[in-house]
């Protein structure tokens, strides 16, 4: 156990190390390279400081643009170029992959699946965040009550099975029911059921796990917003006479309707690579299969198959590829106002 | 402003009661596992975890001493002894047939058939007495017990996990993991952001969109080039394919777009003319940056730290892939996972074991959420 932990440290400091030294050296070099005074050459020390102003951005810029270009722009011209091929991605095999996949009940299942978690869980996040940040902003001990539902962003997806599992956990003939939804519902007279085995309706006790982990998310973004509203324009409303339910509807949530979208979209973006939660769970069987699991499971499957689980992959990249954009124009339209 | 709503909208007792019902709700799950990580192995699956306070009750069977150990005693017979209860509790009731486990209240005694009384004390000592002699081939009694135990808790079932699962080991690679992991991406997306925010060269507008771009490419794109390049230089160079480097390199890769979007969008609001007039008085772009940018930006820094630790810490996919899933490497999620394929049903160490994964994220949680929540603001409501 001792010499674990020495090993892992040493290779953290190392990990470290090499990575300030790179910026350190670097920096010096160039440095080096182009200095300030060049006897008393005036002119050549202008066009150091002129070479050193070129040249230093890209040594900032550089681990960073290596680190961007090979895990990310290149990895996506690849497996583009490799759902062409076969599935040791040596023989070319035309759209045979894309043809696999429009055939494939099991691609199906999981494209009609992802189509349900995306209707459902951003939809419900935002909303469930929403209404506990209204709430929660009126009550004294309101951030304590934030702080516990904030609180499942912490817990790993691993973390948050073990949890569920627990909660849906089922036990045959007459042994007592120690999960806690059999129990409740052995209470009211009902039958327990495994519940993760039901076809379709599992897919709903999967979503509840991540709308449990990201509703905090959505609450106290939502929550930030929702303080910057004008406290003018609901004055205005009481007088008027509007009711609670009216200022909600048609004063607050029309002025954070940026933000709403803001969340949504970044959790319509963490549900199409949700992962962990379907393997640990049902690893997709009884018909709970998603795009992200199906993937994994045809990248290693017997040998794995890197023509499908491109294809797959790709399906992915082209549902987030509108959201991009959308940043992309965002982002540039805020540089500009800066 | 929105505590005016209260007086107007519904009755206030309502929202306290929902945000009361709500705060249950999302803390009981969680509850649920660490105080079953607490109790004892046999009662976890005997009850369910929300009657751990309240001790439970079971039943068992025993059995008395045979005819054989009859004594005499005046004109009856007797056998007595004790009965020891496994797992330890108070006999509260017995009775002689399985249908009806808890016929007799302990203590009193019980009148059966051909003239016998059996006796059974909360403690296990008994006292069979019949007025003639026992029949001499007759089997020793068995009697059903009700068993009452207190509440118990343990800390065995941690330490069966920390040791024999593997579970000690894998919090350590989880470490090793995660710590380099965090640091590496600061210190690069901070320089690049210094760069994109403060210095002057072209393609600079090309590259924040770029950036800005990347933050939503979803992760399984990589995979499967990553994983090939990784297999083809390790055998070049003739060193494992799954390495500490390497999966420090893939999330540090992907973690930065939002690092550097982040803090990029901090850096730039920094005051313009701090930094201008350190360039005034010679000050080179690195010494601005390591003595007034770092300093200054340790609030954006310290938000996203939290943020890479948490989402390193919790990552199963990236482990999986790029670290595998031999004992050595095993991080603490991949270990978790694998306890869920081959313990499913042992909740006892489900339970520890789950809450091994989830203490340090918990701690680094509430311990800065403050800086958390800022990070999350700063990142998403800004261009909302």
């Amino acid at each position: 156990m001792f010499s674990q932990i020495v090993s892992a440290i040493g290779a953290m400091i190392f990990g470290v190390a090499i990575c300030a030294a790179y910026f350190w050296f670097s920096n010096k070099l160039l440095d080096l390279i182009f200095p300030a005074r060049e006897g008393d050459d005036v002119h050549r020390a202008a066009v150091n400081l002129r070479r050193r102003g070129l040249i230093r951005p890209w040594l900032f810029l550089g681990p960073a643009l290596f680190l961007l270009v090979v895990y990310l722009v290149y990895p996506v011209v690849a497996t583009f170029i490799l759902s062409f091929y076969g599935p040791d991605g040596s023989k070319f095999v035309g759209g045979a992959n894309y043809l696999w996949a429009l055939n494939d009940t099991e691609f199906r299942q999981s494209i009609f699946n992802n189509i349900l978690w995306l209707a459902v869980v951003p939809a419900a996040c935002t909303f469930f965040g929403l209404v506990i940040a209204v709430m929660t902003d009126r009550i004294w001990w309101g951030n304590i009550a934030k702080a516990v539902i904030f609180m499942p962003m912490a817990i790993s997806f691993v973390g948050a099975s073990v949890i569920w599992k627990f909660i849906y956990e089922y036990r045959g003939g007459t042994d007592t029911q120690i999960g806690l939804l059999n129990a409740i519902v052995k209470l009211f007279g009902g039958t327990p059921e495994v519940w993760i085995t039901i076809p379709f309706w599992n897919n709903f006790f999967l979503m509840v796990m991540l709308i449990w982990i990201q509703t905090g998310f959505a609450m106290v973004i939502l929550s930030a917003a929702l303080r910057g509203i004008p406290e003018e324009t609901i004055e205005a409303a009481v007088i008027d006479g509007a009711n609670g339910w009216q200022i909600f509807w048609k004063i607050m949530v029309p002025q954070v309707w940026g933000t709403i979208a803001t969340v949504w979209t970044t959790i319509t973006i963490l549900v199409l690579k949700v992962f962990d939660i379907v393997l640990t769970m049902t690893n997709g069987q009884w018909n709970t299969m998603v795009l992200a699991n199906l993937m994994f499971n045809w990248l290693f499957r017997g040998g794995g198959d890197s023509g499908r689980s491109a294809v797959i992959a790709l399906v992915i990249m082209v549902a987030v590829t509108p959201i991009m954009i959308w940043n992309i124009r965002r982002a540039n339209a805020e540089t500009k106002g800066r | 402003m929105i505590g005016n709503l209260g007086r107007i909208g519904p009755a206030r007792i309502f929202v306290h009661a929902a945000v009361l019902l709500i705060v249950l709700l999302w803390l009981l799950p969680t509850l649920g596992i660490f105080v079953t990580a607490l109790r004892d192995r046999d009662q976890i699956v005997a009850s369910g975890w929300w009657t751990a306070f309240a001790g439970s009750s079971r039943t068992t069977a025993a059995r008395l001493d045979g005819p054989d150990k009859a004594k005499p005693d005046g004109a009856n017979f007797v056998i007595s002894g004790a009965l020891t209860v496994e797992g330890g509790g108070k006999i509260q009731s017995f009775g002689l047939r399985v249908q009806e486990p808890a016929a007799y209240k302990a203590g009193s005694p019980a009148q059966l058939e051909n003239g016998e009384t059996l006796t059974i004390n909360a403690d296990g000592s008994y006292r069979y007495q019949k007025s003639g002699a026992f029949e001499a081939d007759a089997r020793a009694k068995r009697v059903y017990l009700t068993v009452a135990t207190p509440p118990q808790f343990t800390l065995d079932n941690y330490r069966g996990v920390l040791g024999g699962e593997g579970i000690g080991q894998s919090f350590i690679n989880s470490l090793t993991v995660t710590i380099p992991a965090t640091v590496i991406p600061i210190l690069i997306a901070a320089f690049a952001a210094y760069a994109l925010a403060w210095m002057e060269f072209p393609g600079r507008a090309i590259l924040i969109a770029l950036v800005v771009g990347l933050i939503v490419v979803p992760l399984q794109m990589s995979l499967i080039p990553l994983l090939r390049i990784y297999n083809e230089i390790g055998q070049i160079f003739g060193v494992p394919s799954k390495t500490y480097p390497g999966i420090w390199m893939a999330h540090t890769a992907f973690g930065l777009p939002l690092a550097i979007y982040l803090l990029r969008n901090y850096i730039s609001g920094l005051p313009k003319e701090i930094i201008e007039s350190a360039r005034v008085d010679g000050a080179s772009d690195f010494d601005i940056f390591v003595k007034i940018i770092l300093p200054l930006s340790f609030p954006a820094l310290a938000s996203f730290a939290i943020f890479q630790f948490l989402w390193v810490w919790n990552d199963l996919l990236i482990a999986m892939v790029f670290l595998g899933t031999d004992k050595d490497h095993l991080v603490l999620t991949a270990a978790l996972n694998a306890l869920l394929g081959s313990r499913g049903g042992n909740w006892e160490i489900l339970t520890a074991s789950a809450f091994v994964t989830i203490i340090i994220p918990l701690l680094v949680f509430f311990g800065l959420q403050r800086y958390l929540v800022r990070g999350l603001l700063a990142g998403s409501v800004k261009g909302g």
